[in-house]
């Protein structure tokens, strides 16, 4: 284990101008019109990546993290502190940001490969996969300006994932293209796992964080509040967005709901596979309110086995504590401990109350089926 | 997750692998550092540069030949035909003065909004920005090479021979030039970020550069006198492209004396009539300050570059 990421105590701090004068004019006439107000975007975060990780940071719009990945990749020089890396980074913050419309797709793989850090002979090297794994063998020497945008994408992406490198650092991109090109991507980047590399992935999408990452780094306004663990991460960023739901709340006077917690009627989560399970909800509210209440299960590998379909189950609660009964008639699933994640959302589908691993159902199978899931499945030869 | 995976492969070790800092302000060894190893890129975007520029036009590069000849075509048609200066040759007088003239105004012209323009780029990927100023230069130094085979070919067709004497000048000369329109294509691209009029305003500055150098007039026979008379030559000397042009002219034009074209055909200074150690002398002690002006521009884009994301 090495580190590769390390990151020390960095702060970034952005100028805004509120009268902006970028005329030679105004700053002649008014040297000091407009206000200039001090904005810190990133404060005193440290932390450390070793190769073989696959990191996430999570946190909304406005949190810092994209001001954090810029730093990493030298985009943007943090004010104060440093990061050291070791090993090759390739960066795929926009896909396609360093192409040049007018050249063709062949010239552009070249000066993106060379912007990544790459030499033409090292781009002669890998040129077939890119454009193999592009799948734009035929308009490979057109002018970009004509490509669609998927193809456009597609192309940077295959360039940025060939180079090679040490350390691969994603943002958001992976939201991009159709659903079979995210699933070629999510391969390349678990097969970039296996290879021992480290990724670092922006994202405000939980799913993915649980999916592909051993640890994840919350950040809100600029302070890092979590670094651990994805579940317990996931539970920080959860509830943070909740408390800023709750504080847009009271000034659109709407409910205060609480998830208190969740019981069974044994006390026991231990269920036997195939057996059902009931479980109860705790709800606590302060006024009366309508929503929709879900509930998803994930495995400890923070893969989704599902989710409860939101318009479906609507809920009325009145004021002071409620309860909602859960009925699993039969659990098909196998061998592991699941998660419960459970939650209050209003009928746009935003989140009132969140509870993130509100319950862990522990399954036991003593059938020869291997995997998630038992089919039950009976075969015979005819 | 992947704990249990036994095909674990292992690659390669990074613990030989070297370190690189992100941090406030890179000193200006590590800017260097930085520049040099990433010469691949530059070379790349001085060719897809130059590419840019002459695709969709049937004549291509030919343009970064044409162009030029058309300016000389209309500066010997005003200074010879009609005002009718007087001076043999002009053509050729005007091709030594132009060649570095253009090498000059065609890079800072392009590197004066690089930045700006590449914003998308420059807030997206990594690589030392200055690069982008640099491959404006780089590519103006492919025409200027290109243009300097035209004038080869013509010194060829007049029957004329460089003088072979100076010529181990030229590169030293040659070098200071490309130093100071890098230093000025850095600065220009940087400032440009904070005050967009920059781009306007250089367009300006240029033409009054250019007729602060003796690219279409010569120095020796119009303005020497006046400027020694009034102890001024050292204002006209502190534009440093003067001292490469009159290299270039004394090396490609060789005569310092020549007789007018018109009667009664007196004789006239167009040089300088300085040895080659005064002309070796100059274009050292100019080398030496440009490579100072170089690194110079190089801490002022740094300064300048922390808050380009706020203002782009």
């Amino acid at each position: 284990m090495v580190t590769v990421i390390d990151v020390e105590n960095v702060s970034k701090q952005f100028k805004i101008h509120h009268e902006r004068s970028q005329s030679l004019k105004e700053r002649l006439l008014h040297p000091r019109s407009g206000s200039t107000e001090v904005f810190s975007a990133l404060s005193d975060i440290s932390f450390s990546v070793s190769s073989d990780e696959t990191v996430g940071i999570l946190g909304h719009n406005g949190s810092g993290k994209s001001t954090l990945l810029k730093c990493i990749c030298g985009v943007l020089q943090p004010t104060s502190g440093q990061i050291r890396l070791r090993g090759s980074l390739a960066a795929l913050l926009e896909l396609g940001a360093g192409f040049q419309t007018e050249l063709s797709g062949r010239d552009n793989v070249y000066l993106y490969g060379a912007m990544l850090g790459l030499s033409k002979r090292g781009v002669d090297a890998i040129f077939d996969d890119i454009v193999a794994f592009s799948e734009i063998e035929h308009f490979i020497d057109t002018q970009v300006k004509f490509y669609s945008s998927g193809m456009y994408v597609r192309l940077a992406f295959a360039v940025a994932v060939n180079v090679d490198p040490d350390i691969l650092v994603v943002d958001e991109v992976l939201t991009v293209g159709d659903e079979r090109f995210q699933a070629k991507c999510v391969d390349r980047i678990r097969t970039f796992q296996e290879e021992g590399r480290s990724i670092l992935l922006v994202t405000h999408q939980a799913d993915q964080v649980r999916a592909l990452c051993d640890r994840a780094i919350v950040l809100d306004g600029g302070l890092m509040i979590a670094n651990g663990p994805v579940q317990d991460s996931l539970r920080i960023f959860r509830e943070h967005l909740l408390e800023d739901a709750v504080e847009h709340d009271r000034v659109g006077h709407q409910a205060e709901v609480s998830i208190d917690s969740v019981t069974t009627p044994t006390g026991s989560f231990d269920v036997r596979s195939g057996a059902g399970m009931h479980f109860d909800v705790h709800i606590s509210s302060h006024t009366a309110y309508s929503g929709n209440f879900v509930m998803e299960l994930f495995t400890r590998a923070g893969m989704l086995v599902s989710r409860s379909d939101a318009q479906g189950s609507p809920v009325n609660l009145k004021p002071g504590a409620n309860q909602v009964g859960v009925d699993l008639p039969q659990i098909p699933l196998l061998d592991g401990v699941y998660d419960v994640n459970v939650g209050i959302v209003d009928y746009h589908g935003t989140v009132i109350a969140w509870k993130e691993q509100a319950a862990s159902i522990q399954v036991t199978y003593n059938g020869r089926e291997g995997g998630l899931v038992e089919l039950g499945a009976s075969i015979r030869q005819l | 997750m992947s704990d249990a995976s036994p095909a674990k492969v292992k690659r390669r070790s990074l613990e030989d692998a070297p370190v690189r800092v992100v941090s406030a302000r890179a000193n200006l060894p590590t800017r260097l550092r930085n520049l040099w190893s990433r010469h691949e890129l530059l070379t790349s975007l001085i060719f897809s540069d130059i590419r840019i520029k002459y695709k969709n036009s049937t004549l291509g590069i030919f343009w970064s030949m044409l162009s030029p000849a058309l300016t000389l075509g209309i500066y010997d048609l005003v200074f010879s035909v009609i005002t009718k200066n007087g001076y043999p040759n002009f053509a050729l007088y005007l091709f030594a003065g132009l060649i570095v003239w253009n090498m000059f105004m065609g890079a800072v012209n392009m590197a004066t909004g690089v930045i700006v323009d590449r914003a998308g780029l420059v807030k997206k990927v990594s690589f030392p920005r200055e690069i982008l100023a640099l491959a404006n230069v780089g590519a103006s130094v492919v025409y200027f090479t290109i243009q300097l085979g035209v004038l080869c070919l013509f010194l060829l067709a007049l029957g004329r021979a460089p003088a072979w004497g100076f010529l181990w000048i030229l590169p030293i000369s040659f070098v200071a030039l490309y130093l100071l329109t890098a230093s000025v294509a850095i600065v220009m691209s940087a400032v440009t970020v904070y005050l967009r009029d920059m781009r306007h305003l250089m367009e300006v500055l240029l033409q009054l550069w250019f007729w602060l150098s003796p690219v279409v007039y010569s120095y020796q026979n119009t303005i020497a006198q006046r400027l020694h008379d009034h102890g001024l030559t050292w204002m006209y000397f502190i534009n440093p492209i003067t001292p490469i042009i009159l290299t270039f002219q004394r090396i490609f034009y060789v005569k310092t004396t020549v007789f007018s074209t018109n009667p009664p055909h007196p004789a006239i200074n167009i040089l300088p009539t300085w040895s080659m150690s005064s002309f070796a002398f100059m274009n050292l002690t100019l080398l030496g300050i440009m490579i100072v002006l170089f690194l110079l521009s190089l801490t002022i884009f740094g300064r300048l570059e922390g808050n380009f994301e706020s203002e782009l």
